[in-house]
Order: structure tokens, then sequence, then C-alpha cells
């Protein structure tokens, strides 16, 4: 199976992923920018395509982080996954954003049975869930996603850029303090769950806050 | 590529309308509009976040009632075009990522188009099927009113020269609508609520300020003022607020209708005026009205008078047309592809302040 997974929760990324290519990368890219999906994204889904020699009619099916994150940033991968599926006639799932960062805190050799998983949701909170690992199975979601501030989240060891930012509030894990979500870690994770025979998301996305929209109240009176 | 007759597939989303319109030449196949403005009503204006958030969920389902619609298939279209600006920048990122994934999965030339050229772009389609295609003038000129953008242009090539002669320096003359519209406890959209309410109103009841129209920004034809074509209705808009606080503090009903009235003639004498001044002191002897404001029957009839009076002809299209869609921005792609204009590819960056001068990216 040929996956073309994206994400944009926080950097630009994509990647082909698939279980027959060695440690079933085929190819992959992500930025170190937040801040320029608009322009990065298409570009690199295209020459990530050439690279791979691969066209639209090989991929079985795309899969999108639906975040949580910043939410112009996050709209710009999902609707691009959303075009190509629809372009392409392809099957097409959501993954939450946390889950690339949790697979890769289970595959290191420095994971916690019980641990956090958290990103800069910025205005001083953090996106956050919370997972827990058993012997040889995917990280299990036990609580989240969640937005809030740092130093609200369950005393457990912090992994991804979120922890960073705030390390003197939570148990920041240094090797992990930078650590964005990206298409590569979701795409392996989308192919491990679809393999186990598990469901994946559909493309909705996690905004977790209100559009921050004020109805106005009525107009004062003169007297 | 077909540049005689390119099939031309055209995404909106730079304020609240998901539109994608195709065109095959000049000639319309279809306009489709999803709108978020029921969304909006209960904030009395449009919420950025809340239009990119819809925009999102309605570009799929668009896209595909298009392509019914005109009977056409992706494989069949020769280029897509998209607004990359002037626009809501969150709203824009929407449409322009949609259009990129669309160039990438199709492998077709995309053109990254300026919102408001391509609100002029839509008068040179055919009006009915057989009719001959618009020709544009050597001196036309563009009127755009909507609650984005008040502009008036000249455009001496659609595809490479246009030109702002004047703008708004605050609110555009459809937010005005709707601020007022809401102190006068009318709903939105205020321009609708207003202009039908001001027909029962007294427009010479009450005076209200013209902006910029004072000799200091006019200044004369030979030496303009700062402000000759510019408009301004943020200090308009004090003027009602001020005038219902007055008749309250009086304990005096409103009258609501003859408020209504002036307001509405205050900003149409003055957006026609500056708009017909512009064009008889640059040569601009055809004027196309445009933008969702163009619905307002004052607007229409008083521009109607004022260009007839000053012996320039005024092109209105279909309100269809007028207000933002999918079809405008493939009308002036299909221009672009005609005229031999190299694609924009798939790099460049949407810019909500995009400048009239770049007609394409
Ligand atoms: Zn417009």
């Amino acid at each position: 199976m040929l996956i073309l997974a994206i994400d944009t929760s926080a950097v630009a990324s994509a990647a082909l992923v698939s279980d027959d290519a060695p440690e079933s990368v085929l190819a992959s890219f992500a930025t170190e920018d937040t801040r320029t999906h608009a322009e990065v994204l298409a570009p690199g889904i295209d020459a990530l395509l050439a690279e791979a020699g691969v066209s639209g009619r090989d991929v079985d099916a795309i899969v999108t982080g639906v975040g949580p994150g910043p939410f112009t940033g996050l709209r710009s991968g999902i609707v691009t996954a959303r075009t190509l599926a629809f372009v392409w006639g392809k099957p097409l799932y959501g993954v939450m954003s946390l889950d690339a960062i949790a697979l890769e805190v289970a595959e290191s050799t420095d994971s916690a049975a019980e641990f956090i998983v958290a990103t800069d949701a910025r205005r001083k909170e953090v996106y956050w869930a919370r997972y827990t690992l058993s012997d040889a199975q995917l990280p299990h979601l036990a609580e989240g996603p969640h937005v809030g501030f740092a130093a609200d989240l369950p005393d457990l060891p912090v992994y991804g850029a979120g922890a960073g930012i705030y390390s003197d509030v939570v148990k920041a894990v240094a090797e992990f303090s930078t650590r964005q979500p990206e298409a590569l870690s979701l795409g392996q994770f989308a192919l491990a769950r679809l393999a186990a025979g598990e469901r994946l998301l559909d493309s909705t996305p996690l905004y977790l806050r209100e559009s921050d929209a004020q109805v106005p109240g009525p107009r004062k009176r003169a007297l | 590529m077909n540049r005689t007759q390119p099939l031309v597939l055209g995404i909106e989303s730079s304020c609240d309308e998901t539109g994608v319109g195709i065109v095959r030449g000049a000639a319309l196949l279809t306009n489709t509009v999803s709108s978020s403005m029921d969304e909006h009503v209960r904030f009395g204006g449009v919420i950025p976040e809340i239009a990119s958030r819809a925009h999102l969920d309605a570009f799929v389902p668009t896209l595909e009632e298009a392509l019914a619609e005109a009977d056409v298939t992706l494989a069949d279209i020769d280029a897509i075009a998209v607004t990359s600006g002037p626009g809501l920048a969150g709203a824009l990122m929407v449409g322009v990522c949609a259009a990129k994934a669309l160039a990438v999965a199709t492998g077709k030339p995309l053109y990254a188009i300026n919102h408001l050229v391509a609100h002029v772009g839509v008068g040179l389609l055919q009006q009915g099927a057989g009719t001959p295609p618009h020709v544009l003038p050597e001196n036309m000129g563009a009127l755009l009113v909507s609650g984005g953008h008040t502009e008036i242009l000249r455009i001496r090539s659609i595809t490479d020269d246009v030109e702002l002669l004047g703008s708004t320096i605050d609110d555009a003359a459809g937010e005005a609508y709707d601020k007022v519209a809401r102190l006068l406890g009318l709903g939105y959209p205020g321009g609708p609520a207003i202009d039908k309410l001001a027909r029962t109103g007294n427009a010479k009841a009450i005076r209200f300020p013209r902006g910029l129209t004072q000799p200091k920004y006019m200044g004369t034809a030979e030496e303009p003022g700062p402000h000759r074509y510019d408009w301004s209705f943020s200090g308009l808009k004090t003027a009602v607020a001020r005038c219902v606080e007055q008749f309250e503090a009086r304990g005096e009903e409103v009258p609501v209708a003859d408020i209504a009235a002036a307001f509405q003639e205050a900003v149409v004498d003055v957006i026609t005026s500056k708009a017909v001044l512009a064009c008889r002191e640059n040569g601009i002897t055809e004027v196309l009205l445009g933008g969702g404001v163009a619905a307002n029957s004052r607007l229409r009839q008083l521009t109607e008078q004022r260009c007839s009076a000053a012996g320039i002809r005024l092109t209105v299209p279909p309100l269809s047309l007028c207000t933002d869609n999918g079809a405008m921005v493939a009308a002036l792609g299909a221009q672009l592809v005609m005229a031999g204009v190299e694609p924009s590819g798939i790099g460049f960056a949407p810019d909500s302040s995009m400048p009239v001068t770049t007609v394409s990216a």
C-alpha cells in the first residue's frame, strides 16, 4: 500500500510511505518554517512525486494531519489533501497530528510508559495529548488533544516543540524539545493502523478553539 | 494548450464566497458559488476565520458541482486560474492551496490572478450564446464597489496595463452600509436593507458629509490634491452615529428611513461624482460597474445618470457576475491565456494587498 501523507499542523511536510519500501519510506520533505505553507507545499509534493517516480494513479490513499495546529497553516494541508484525493479518486484519511510525534517517541530509546506530546498553540498555550505505551504496540491516545497552558499539563515527561518552549514549567525531554509533527511519521502511523485493521479519522480539522468572533452587543443608547 | 478558445477553470476565495467558474474563451459555461454569508449575519460583518473554515469545507463540493454543470472533466481543462489577492489572507490561502493541488494533480498550468482586475475581466464575457465577445475600448475604466473594496481603475490592457486612479482610504462602501445598518437596527448585509428602507425616506431631510471633497483634498485638474479621486466613509459613519444619538438624547423617535435615505445619498453621490470626475479627467469613455454594491438601485441609477450626462458609456454585468465569483477569475484567466501570458507556476504566495498593477503573479 502506497500512501501520500501531508501535515501542515506546524511545519509543511509531505511523504510517500509504502509497506513495500525499506523502512516504509519512498521520499519525504519537511520545511523548518511554520509560515510559508502556501508557497512550499505544492512544489514540495510535486518534487516528491517526481523523485519517487510516482504518479497519482499509483497512490492508494491520501492521509492528512488534521491538527491541532494554527488554523491557516492547518487548512493549507487539509485542502491540498482533499483536492488531490478528489482529482485522483483516492480514499482520504485523517490522523491527529500529535500522533506523529507519539510514534517517534515510541520508537526512541528514550520513551516513557506514559507521556505527553505538546506543540506550540501560540497565545502562550500548547496543544497537547497524553499517550500510553505497551510492548510492540502503537502509542495509545489516552487523552486529548486539548489546548491549554503548559503549566497545567499532567506531571509527566513532555515531548515536542511545545515542551521546548515551556521547559521552565514542564518536564521537557531534551532530545524532542524542537520536534514538530511531520508527514513521514504521520504516514507511517497511518500505514501501521491500516495494516492492523484499525480505523483512521476523516479529514475534519481539529481546531479546538472557536473562531474568536464576538457577537456585537446591542448598541448603547444615548440616554 | 488551446490558446484561441481556452477552457479555463477559475477559483475565488478572497472573502466569504467560495466560487468555481468555467469559461471557454469568452463564453461562460458555469458560475458555481457557495456563500458563508448566513454564518456572518449574527456578527454583522464577515468574520475572516469563519469564512476560511467555510471555504475549506465548500471547495471540493463546489468544484464537483461546477464540473458537472459545465459538463466537462478536469482532463478537458486548458488552464486553472485562482484569486491570489487582494483579500482576506486566511481565505485566500484556502483557494490558492486548492488551486495548486489541482495543478499538481492534473499537470495543468496555473495563473495567480488579481481579484480586482477579475471584476473587470468578467465584463469581457459574452452576454449570451452567439453574441460576439466584448472588446475592450481604448479608454476603459472600472468602478468597483463592494463590501471589501471601492476603487476606480483605468484599464489600458486587461492583461498587463491596469492603473489605480482612486480608492477608499478607510472603509469600503459596502462595509459602511453594514456598519450603518447595525446602527439603525437593520439586518446584515446592510446594503439591501438600507436600499429598501431608503425608498420610503426623504434623502434631503438630513445632509451627511461627503468625505474628502474639500478643496485641500481635491485640488484642481491641473494640480490635483492628495485625494482627488479617493473616498473616505468612516467620517460618514460617525456622522450617522451622532445623528442617531441626537434624536435619542432629545427623546425623539429616530427617523430611520430618512437617515437611511440620506446616508445612501451621501455614499452614492460621492462615489459617482468622484468616479465620473476621474473618468473625464483621464479620457475614459466607457465604464464598467462591478462589485456587490452594483446591486444597489440608487447607485445604478445615479451612475447611469451621471455617466450619460458626461458622455460615458456604462456597462453593468449581470448581478451574479458582479458579486465575487469564480467565473470572473476564469474570464480573466482566459484573457491571459489568449494573450500568450506565461502561467504563474505553483510557487507563488497569496498576497492580501496585491496591487492592481499586478494582473497576474
Ligand atoms: Zn470583489
